[in-house]
C-alpha cells in the first residue's frame, strides 16, 4: 500500500523497491487558435513494480494526455517538458525509432477501444506473434506458440483456434482480452491502461479487471490505471492520484483517499457519485460550476471558483502539492483546516434539504403509458450485391409494462438488451411489429385524425444520451427550443414566451438564447436537451441514458434537476440507463432487461435489496463501488461470457447460457430451463416484484 | 512552433476540446481567421474582386461599346485609343473583353448557384427519404453521369440559337449530378445523426428536416463546391463558345473571343492573349478561394496552419 512520491519517503520506507516508472514535472501543452492549451501541468509520480497507480479525473483533466505523454504518442504539435524515467532512462525527447524499442517492451499499453486498437486484417495470433518477434528473437513457430499461451492466459476459450480468428469475430470483451495479451506479451515493466473498461458492459468490466490483475501478476509490472470511474479505482488501485485542470490535486493511498478525502474537489467528487449501495434518500450533491478553460488559467488555484472553502488567497496563488501526515499529498491552501477536522468535509457540500422526495411508488396516478407484448425484429442480411435474409435479430422479444403519471420507470440492461429499441419503438408512435402501445389511453395504431396524432406527439418527448449529438450544431439555443413548438403549430408570441419559460425551468440563464451548442458546456447542453423535451408540455418524457455522457460533478446536478421537474410538473419518466447507481437514485420502479426480455421488475428498493433473478444479482454485484473497503470485501458474482447475439435466441430461458444457478440444478429443472421460457411471475401475493426464473 | 497555429488535435479526452477553447471564437470568426491566414486564398479574393470590378466598371473607361466597329482601325495592336487593340471587324477588344467577362461571370455564377441548390435538394432529399426515392434518384444521377453530356450540351445549345439564358439552363441541367452524388453520400451519414432523429420525434415534417437539419450541416461542402463550380462552368462555357455552340454573335463571351482570336494567334496575338489571360485569372482566383475555404472549414486540415509556419 505504500506508493508514495519520491522525496516524501520517510527513511523507513526507502528500502522499498525502486520505482519502475518515475514521472517528473511532466507538462504538456497543445497549440490552439485561442492560445496554448495547458493539458498537463507539472505532474510527478512514481510507479512501483507490481503496484497500481490509479489516475482519476473528469474529461479535460489531462489524465489521458498524461498517458499519451508517457508513451510518447502525443501529436507532433504537442509541447512536452519534464522527464519520464523508465528504469532510469528519460523517454521525453526520444525520437519515434528509439521510442519504438521501448513501447511494448518497456511499457505496454491497453487502450480504451479494443476494436480500433487491433488491426482488422490480421488474425489475433499473427498480431501477437508479430508483437513478440519485434522485441525478441523467436522463430515464427515459437512466437505462435507463445501467442496461444498468452491467449489462454487472458482467458480466451479454445486459444488454438481463436489465434487464427480475426478481431471482428470477437466480442468487445474478448477483444479487450487480446489487447491485454498484446500489452503483456513482452513482459513490460509498466502497463498503462487508459480507460480499459469504459467501452464495456458492467458484467464484462468485472471480467476484464480480473484479466488485468492476471496480467500484472504474470509480468510483475507496475500499472498506471487511468479512468473516470471512481468505483474501478477503489477496487483496483493501491495509490490514487486525482487530477483537476491538468494537475494532480490529491494523491494518497486508496484507503486514505476514499476514507478521508482532503482536497475539496475530491470531497465534492465523492459526494456527487451515486452509490448503488446507498438508498435514494442520500441526495446527490453537485459541485457548482464547470472546470476552467485550460487556455488562460486563473492565477490562483484552478478549483477556487467552484470551491466552497475558497478564501481570498486561493485566487492569487496556486497551492503546491504538499505532504499531509498519514495521507499522501494534497494541493490546497486550506489543507490544514480540513485535515485536522476544523473544516468538516461534510459541511463543504451541504445537501439541499428538499432535493429528494420520491412520490410513493405506484401511488394511484393515471396510467399514461401502457406497453403490452412489444416485439421488434430486424432482418439479418448477407451478401453485398444481392442481400439475402439469413436470420432474424430479435431485438425486443416480449416487453410489457405500465407507467403512471408522476412515476419513474427505469429500464436496465447491458448493451444489446433491447432497451433502446424499446424506447425508439415507443417514440415512433406507429403500430409496433408486435404488441400494443397505448399513450394516455390512445392506442398508437389507431390515432385517427392528424390532430389526435399531433396531440400524441405532444404527449411524449425524448431526451437523448449525447447532448452534443442531439442538438443541431447550426441552430442557436432559441431555434432549438422553438423547433418542437413550431412542429405542433405554435405562433411566434407563444414560442417567445415559452422559450424563456423553459430556460427558467431548467435553470439556464436567458443570455444563452443566442448561443450555439458548441459554445455551451456539457451540462448546459443537456439542460437545453431537457428544455426542448419539455417544450410541448408532455405527459411522458423518455430519457435515453440522460447523464452517461456527462462528468460526475455535472451528472448530479442534472439528476437533481430531473427529480425537481418531475415533482413540479407531474411528469412520467421512462429512463434507460446502464448505470445502476444512477437508476437507484431516480427510479421508482425498475425493469431489468436481458436479450429483449424483461426478466425482473419491481420497486427500486425492493429490487436492489432483494434481487431474485440470478442475472439481476450478478449485475448488482458487478457495479464497482467507490469505497475500497466495501469494494474489496464484498462478494462479487462474475458472470462468464457475454450476452449472446439476439439472432440466435435460446428456445428456453434467455439467460440459460450464462446462468450461475443453472449449474447447480438437477437434470429435470435444467431441461425445463433449456426448453421452456419462464414467465414473469409474482413472488408473493400483492407484490409488484416479479421475475422470470424456473429455479427461484 | 513559430506561429503556433495548428488546430487542436483530436481531443484525447471527450469534452477536452470543448473546454480547451474557452474564450470561444464563433465558428464564423474561426473560419475567417483560418481563411485569412492563407495568403493564396487572399490573393484569390483580391483577384476575383478586381475582375468583378473590371467587368462592371470597365466600360466607363472607353468610349467604344463592344458592338461599335471602328472602320478606321482594323486589327490594330493595343494603343492609347484601343487599350487592347481591335479585331478584324474593327471592334474594340477592351470593350469586348469587359462585356465578355461580364457575360462569362454571369453565366458561371448563376449556373454554379443553381447547380448547388439543385444538387443539395436532390442529394439530401434522396438520402433522407431513402428507399425507392433514393434508388430512383441515384439511377437518374448515374445515368446522366455516363451520358456524354458535353455532346448533348453542344447539340441542344446550338439548336436553341445561343441565347445565354438558355445556356445557363442547359449547363445547370447537365451539371448538378456529381455534386448531388457527393451531397447524397454525406447526407446518408447525417441522416443517422441524433439531432435528425430528435427532430423526427418532435414531429417535424420531412422536408423541413432536410432543409433545416441536413442541408445547413453540409454548408462548408456546398460553399467550396460553389467556388469550384464557378471554375468548372467558366471552362465549359468558354469551351462551348469556342466551339461555336455557346454564346452566339453578336453577343460576346470570353469563349467566342478566344475562338475569334485563335486563327490569328501569330499575326495578332492580342486578340487571343487578353481573353485567355482573363480566363486564366478568373479560374486561378476561384481555385485559390476554393482551396482556402476548404482548408478553413476542414477541422482536420493542417495545411492551413503548416503553410503559415513555413
Amino acid at each position: 500500500m505504500t506508493l508514495t512520491t519520491a522525496g516524501m519517503h520517510p527513511p523507513a520506507e526507502s528500502a522499498a523497491p525502486a520505482p519502475v516508472l518515475s514521472v517528473r514535472d511532466l507538462s504538456i501543452s497543445f497549440p490552439s487558435e485561442a492560445g496554448p492549451v495547458q493539458a498537463v501541468r507539472q505532474v510527478s509520480f512514481d510507479v512501483l513494480p507490481g503496484q497500481t497507480l490509479g489516475i482519476v479525473g473528469e474529461s479535460g483533466s489531462g489524465k489521458s494526455a498524461t498517458a499519451m505523454g508517457i508513451m510518447g504518442l502525443l501529436p507532433e504539435t504537442a509541447h512536452v517538458s519534464g522527464r519520464v524515467l523508465l528504469g532510469g532512462r528519460d523517454l521525453v525527447g526520444l525520437n519515434d525509432r528509439q521510442l519504438s524499442a521501448v513501447r511494448g517492451k518497456g511499457i505496454g499499453m491497453v487502450f480504451q477501444d479494443p476494436l480500433s486498437a487491433l488491426t482488422p486484417i490480421f488474425s489475433v495470433g499473427r498480431q501477437l506473434s508479430d508483437a513478440l518477434r519485434v522485441h525478441q528473437s523467436l522463430t515464427k513457430q515459437a512466437a505462435w506458440n507463445r501467442a496461444v499461451e498468452l491467449l489462454d492466459l487472458v482467458g480466451i476459450p479454445d486459444p488454438h483456434r481463436s489465434a487464427r480468428s480475426f478481431p471482428h469475430e470477437f466480442s468487445g470483451g474478448m477483444r479487450q482480452r487480446v489487447v491485454i495479451a498484446l500489452a503483456m506479451a513482452n513482459s513490460p515493466s509498466v502497463i498503462v491502461a487508459d480507460e480499459p473498461t469504459t467501452a464495456l458492459d458492467v458484467t464484462v468490466q468485472a471480467q476484464i479487471l480480473g484479466v488485468l490483475r492476471t496480467a500484472q501478476a504474470e509480468t510483475g509490472a507496475g500499472m498506471v490505471l487511468i479512468t473516470h470511474d471512481l468505483g474501478v479505482v477503489a477496487g483496483y488501485a493501491d495509490e490514487v492520484a486525482v487530477m483537476y485542470a491538468g494537475r494532480i490535486v490529491e494523491q494518497a493511498g486508496a484507503k486514505e483517499l476514499f476514507g478521508r478525502p482532503t482536497m475539496p474537489y475530491t470531497i465534492g467528487l465523492l459526494g456527487a457519485v451515486p452509490r448503488p449501495q446507498a438508498r435514494a434518500d442520500r441526495p446527490l450533491v453537485p459541485i457548482t460550476g464547470e472546470p476552467p478553460s485550460l487556455v488562460k488559467l486563473p492565477a490562483g488555484c484552478s478549483f477556487a471558483d467552484r470551491c466552497p472553502a475558497a478564501v481570498d488567497a486561493c485566487r492569487t496563488q496556486e497551492p503546491a502539492l504538499a505532504a499531509v501526515p498519514g495521507h499522501g499529498q494534497v494541493a490546497c491552501l486550506r489543507v490544514g483546516d480540513i485535515a485536522d477536522g476544523h473544516l468538516a468535509a461534510d459541511s463543504l457540500f451541504p445537501a439541499v434539504a428538499d432535493a429528494e422526495e420520491h412520490g410513493g411508488a405506484g401511488s394511484g396516478g393515471e396510467v399514461v403509458l401502457r406497453v403490452a407484448g412489444l416485439a421488434k425484429t430486424f432482418p439479418v442480411t448477407k451478401g453485398a450485391l444481392l442481400k439475402r435474409r439469413v436470420g432474424t435479430l430479435h431485438a425486443v422479444g416480449d416487453v410489457s409494462f405500465e407507467l403512471q403519471a408522476g412515476q419513474t420507470l427505469g429500464l436496465v440492461g447491458e448493451s444489446g438488451s433491447g432497451k433502446t429499441t424499446t424506447l425508439l419503438e415507443i417514440m415512433r408512435l406507429r403500430q409496433p411489429e408486435g404488441g400494443r402501445i397505448e399513450i394516455v389511453g390512445t392506442d398508437v395504431a389507431a390515432q385517427g385524425s392528424p390532430e389526435r396524432a399531433r396531440e400524441l406527439r405532444r404527449a411524449v418527448q425524448i431526451v437523448m444520451q449525447d447532448p452534443s449529438g442531439s442538438l443541431d450544431p447550426r441552430l442557436s439555443v432559441f431555434q432549438l427550443l422553438a423547433e418542437p413548438l413550431q412542429a405542433v403549430g405554435a405562433d411566434r408570441e407563444t414560442i417567445q414566451a415559452r422559450v424563456s419559460e423553459l430556460l427558467h425551468l431548467v435553470q439556464l440563464d436567458a443570455s444563452v438564447t443566442d448561443r450555439f451548442p458548441s459554445a455551451l458546456s456539457g451540462g448546459q447542453r443537456q439542460r437545453v436537451g431537457i428544455a426542448r423535451a419539455l417544450a410541448t408540455e408532455p405527459r411522458i418524457v423518455v430519457l435515453d441514458e440522460p447523464v452517461s455522457a456527462l462528468d460526475v460533478s455535472v451528472q448530479a446536478s442534472i439528476v437533481n434537476l430531473l427529480t425537481k421537474l418531475q415533482r413540479e410538473l407531474g411528469l412520467a419518466y421512462l429512463i434507460v440507463a446502464h448505470d445502476l447507481a444512477v437508476m437507484r437514485h431516480v427510479s421508482d420502479r425498475i425493469a431489468v432487461m436481458y436479450l429483449g426480455h424483461i426478466i425482473e421488475t419491481g420497486d427500486t428498493e425492493d429490487l436492489f435489496t432483494n434481487p431474485r433473478h440470478p442475472y439481476t444479482e450478478a449485475l448488482l454485484s458487478a457495479i464497482p463501488v467507490p469505497d475500497p473497503q466495501l469494494e474489496r470485501s464484498r462478494e462479487h458474482i462474475v458472470l462468464e461470457g457475454e450476452q449472446p447475439s439476439a439472432s440466435r435466441l435460446p428456445s428456453g430461458c434467455v439467460f440459460v447460457d450464462r446462468c450461475p444457478l443453472y449449474r447447480l440444478l438437477d437434470d429435470g429443472l435444467r431441461q425445463r430451463c433449456r426448453t421452456e421460457r419462464p414467465l414473469l411471475g409474482s413472488a408473493g401475493p400483492g407484490s409488484g416484484h416479479r421475475h422470470a426464473c424456473h429455479a427461484r | 512552433m513559430a506561429t503556433t497555429v495548428t488546430p487542436l488535435p483530436e481531443p484525447l479526452d471527450p469534452g477536452a476540446a470543448n473546454r480547451a477553447l474557452a474564450p470561444r471564437l464563433g465558428s464564423g470568426r474561426l473560419y475567417l481567421r483560418r481563411f485569412a491566414r492563407n495568403r493564396g486564398a487572399l490573393l484569390g479574393v483580391a483577384l476575383f474582386v478586381l475582375l468583378v470590378l473590371f467587368s462592371v466598371f470597365g466600360s466607363l473607361f472607353t468610349r467604344f461599346a463592344y458592338t461599335d466597329a471602328d472602320f478606321a482601325a482594323l486589327t490594330q495592336p493595343p494603343s492609347a485609343t484601343h487599350y487592347f487593340g481591335t479585331n478584324q471587324g474593327g471592334n474594340d477588344v477592351y470593350a469586348e473583353a469587359v462585356h465578355g467577362l461580364q457575360r462569362s461571370l454571369v453565366i458561371a455564377v448563376s449556373v454554379s448557384v443553381l447547380t448547388i441548390v439543385l444538387a443539395a435538394v436532390i442529394g439530401a432529399g434522396a438520402a433522407y427519404f431513402g428507399g425507392r426515392v433514393e434508388k430512383l434518384t441515384l439511377m437518374v444521377i448515374h445515368f446522366l453521369l455516363v451520358v456524354p453530356s458535353f455532346l448533348i450540351l453542344a447539340l441542344i445549345s446550338h439548336h436553341l440559337a445561343g441565347d445565354w439564358r438558355v445556356l445557363i439552363l442547359v449547363l445547370t441541367v447537365f451539371g448538378w449530378m456529381s455534386t448531388a452524388r457527393v451531397v447524397w453520400s454525406l447526407s446518408t451519414s447525417l441522416r443517422e445523426r441524433d439531432y435528425v432523429l430528435a427532430a423526427e420525434f418532435m414531429g417535424v415534417r420531412p422536408w423541413r428536416i432536410v432543409m433545416r437539419h441536413i442541408i445547413p450541416n453540409l454548408g462548408s461542402l456546398l460553399i467550396v463546391n460553389l467556388t469550384l463550380g464557378v471554375v468548372a462552368t467558366v471552362l465549359s462555357e468558354t469551351a462551348l463558345s469556342f466551339l461555336g455552340f455557346g454564346v452566339q454573335t453578336p453577343d460576346v463571351s470570353l469563349g467566342t473571343m478566344l475562338a475569334d482570336g485563335s486563327g490569328t494567334i501569330t499575326s495578332a496575338p492580342w486578340l487571343f492573349g487578353y481573353p485567355a489571360a482573363l480566363v486564366v485569372l478568373l479560374t486561378v482566383s476561384m481555385t485559390l478561394v476554393g482551396d482556402g475555404l476548404r482548408d478553413a472549414f476542414d477541422p482536420t486540415s493542417t495545411s492551413a496552419a503548416l503553410r503559415g509556419r513555413r
